[in-house]
């Protein structure tokens, strides 16, 4: 009775199949069924990629969104092990004082001339700093209040997890009552959709159809993270962090000061936090006290396919989910996306038990 | 009957019902994150399930007339109702049967999934989560969407003044309690529980030991969902209607977290305590007078008592009491 769970096991254990099959094709041909698995599996996935080339296209840009924040996710959670639930309200606390700067800080005028073909004028390139230069601040005071504390007493990562829960419910608590729970806009100008007719291999038309502001998104992600990796490995700080992040007593012993860099960890990450928040609600133009909370889920699910405590990683896995998650709508209804977004995450993890470009740890 | 404090009496009825499924659910994550180690930030899936599988168990078949989409209801309050048989019979069984549900999902997500590191055994379980509510929310048919269940038949209906049914209820829902905790404490100190606790203390020197470590985390996480699909059972039966908003993870998942840790992991006392000192903390707390009882500072006030919990008390209220065998 006990070995259900054992066969089971079995049925997903990838040896137990490749014994199984090799007893009755041989060697040669189970080479010859991987081989035609692979193709078959990567065919139908360049051809939904294709044949849906707006949704995938789409997806890119949706996956750079997460990529914003889930680099910052996945830099915290490697460094301090702490996987922050608080992540998603430092995105909406960054967002809400872009707002601020926008409704309350500068002229209403600024506001009126929008950037090229973006919906957003000029004042987000001040509310940007801004943001980032608070909400990183507010993460280094969180820091030293809640999770030094918990650090020095050597707590497990559940239950740092569970003190940033209630950094989480205090920070949208404290937003809610400051700025209500209606939906916020943010000073906009409606523009065109890039729209692009591509001719595919002469057999349909596919029209793709791109809001201008993701793209800038986009390009910021891409951006940011390519800072990210220069910071991290040339220069001395950064490689500080990684020794700390990889093995702090060794970095300790070296002459690392440990604290400082895990302030600068909450420093990058609290900044890509605010950034990605600020961003993600000009891009789609209004913003609520739950849209970080709501985008946690896709977050965590592209750190987690990505490599915990992988930056570089987080940002393929944030495509990876992007990208799944939008093509996947051609066939299933689009509320199910978070369930796709772990299907998929299931089907990698039994793949690559520690992700896209995960190391094991032990 | 009371008077002026008929409201007051009436609150506390309803907040020791919640309370005590809400303390059902926690023995059932102690036996998860207590006792074995498992990161289960899933709750909410098995929470859904029992809910949905006592619910739709007892229904009545919808009224095509009214309904669009849903079909399906098993009509068992009527088959085995107090008017056929003298008793409510079918209640043991919707519990059993959500159980069953509950521990069998959870043997088969749990033999794919359950080998996964801690972490990545976590965001699996969220998404397991996710996955049910979706599912309760977008198939139509199976429990009418969005606007959820309602007027499900509840067990010795008729035998008070509806508003006072919760009285009827609490003493069901405390038995139940009782027996989950006699069950989970007496399997705890079992040498099953040993090598549960061991498992948890250092899963290789287990296997060393010659025990199928991996086998005895998916009996405990069967187990532990099988308690959790309990209690949403009896959650529903007290709701008397559920909808899948009901399951999002921040009251179906995260708050047990909470009571969890704040009674005590890895102690089932504990837990209940938990249960029953955080609920009451969230439902008394809008009765605070002024800008205090604000819904939202509210919520500030409910994040700060877990973050201050924790800085100033890391193993809860009854810490657990480590035994040298």
């Amino acid at each position: 009775m006990f070995n259900v769970g054992d066969r089971l096991s079995t049925i997903f254990n990838r040896n137990a199949i490749r014994d199984a099959v090799i007893s009755v094709v041989g060697e040669r041909g189970l080479m010859a069924i991987e081989r035609s698995t692979l193709i078959a599996v990567g065919g139908f996935a360049i051809w939904a990629l294709v044949t849906q080339l707006d949704l995938t296209v789409n997806g890119l840009l949706v996956g750079s969104v997460y990529a914003l924040g889930a680099v910052g996710l996945s830099l915290v959670y490697g460094n301090l092990h702490l996987p922050n639930i608080a992540h998603g309200d430092y995105m909406t606390l960054g967002a809400f004082i872009a707002l601020f700067v926008f409704g309350s800080l500068v002229p209403e005028a600024w506001n009126d001339n929008s950037v090229g073909p973006f919906t957003f004028s000029y004042t987000l390139f001040i509310a940007l700093p801004i943001g980032v230069l608070f909400v990183a601040v507010f993460a280094v005071i969180v820091d030293q209040l809640v999770y030094r504390t918990m650090r020095r007493r050597g707590a497990l990562p559940g239950v740092m997890a569970l003190a940033s829960l209630g950094v989480a419910i205090a920070l949208r608590g404290f937003i809610q009552y400051i700025w209500g729970t209606e939906v916020e806009h943010f000073p906009r100008e409606s523009k065109q959709f890039f729209i692009w007719t591509v001719d595919l291999l002469h057999l349909q038309d596919v029209i793709v159809r791109v809001p201008p502001d993701m793209i800038f998104v986009a390009v910021a992600a891409i951006v940011l993270t390519f800072a990210t990796y220069l910071f991290l490995n040339m220069t001395k700080w950064g490689k500080a962090m990684r020794a700390a992040a990889d093995n702090e007593d060794l970095a300790r012993v070296t002459g690392i000061d440990v604290e400082r860099t895990n302030l600068l960890t909450w420093v990058i990450g609290g900044g890509m936090a605010a950034a990605a928040g600020i961003l993600f609600a000009a891009g789609q133009g209004q913003l609520l006290t739950i849209s970080g909370w709501k985008i946690l889920i896709p977050l965590f699910a592209a750190v987690v396919a990505g490599g915990i405590g992988n930056p570089y990683g987080a940002f393929a896995g944030a495509i990876f989910v992007g990208v799944i998650g939008e093509v996947s709508t051609a066939w299933l209804d689009p509320s199910y996306k978070p369930a796709v977004f772990f299907a998929a995450i299931i089907v990698l993890l039994l793949v690559r038990p520690n992700g896209l470009f995960g190391q094991s740890r032990s | 009957m009371f008077g002026e404090f008929e409201g007051l009496i009436l609150h506390i009825g309803s907040f020791l019902v919640i309370a005590g499924i809400y303390a059902i659910i926690n023995v059932g994550l102690n036996v998860h994150y207590g006792h074995t180690g498992l990161f289960n930030i899933g709750i909410a899936a098995f929470f859904a399930l029992g809910a949905y599988t006592a619910s739709i168990l007892v229904m009545p078949p919808p009224d095509p007339n009214l309904y669009q989409r849903y079909e399906w209801g098993g009509n068992l309050a009527f088959t085995l109702g107090s008017e056929r048989i003298g008793f409510d019979l079918w209640f043991p069984l919707v519990l059993i049967a959500a159980a069953a549900v509950c521990a069998a999902v959870a043997y088969l997500v749990g033999s794919i999934t359950i080998r996964l590191r801690g972490d990545y055994l976590a965001i699996t379980t969220l998404g397991l989560g996710e996955a049910v509510r979706l599912l309760f929310t977008n198939e139509g048919w199976l429990a009418d969407g969005t606007r959820g269940l309602n007027g499900i038949p509840r067990v010795l209906d008729g035998v008070v003044d509806p508003q006072w049914y919760d009285f009827v209820f609490l003493p069901l829902v405390l038995i139940v309690l009782l027996i989950v905790y006699f069950v989970s404490q007496r399997l705890a100190g079992s040498p099953w529980g040993r090598v549960i606790l061991a498992i948890r203390e250092n899963e290789d020197t287990v296997e060393m030991v010659g025990k199928n470590a991996f086998q005895f985390k998916l009996q405990a996480f069967a187990y532990g969902a099988a308690l959790m699909g309990i209690g949403g059972a009896l959650y529903a039966f007290a709701k008397h209607s559920i909808t899948p908003a009901a399951f999002e993870p921040f009251f179906a998942t995260f708050i047990i977290w909470a009571m969890l840790i704040l009674g005590g992991s890895g102690n089932h006392r504990g837990a209940i305590l938990g249960a029953f000192v955080l609920w009451a903390v969230i439902s008394s707390s809008q009765f605070l007078p002024g800008f205090l009882g604000d819904p939202n500072l509210r919520l500030a006030v409910i994040g700060l008592i877990i973050v201050v919990v924790l800085l100033i008390r890391p193993a809860g209220i009854i810490p657990e009491t480590r035994t040298r065998t």
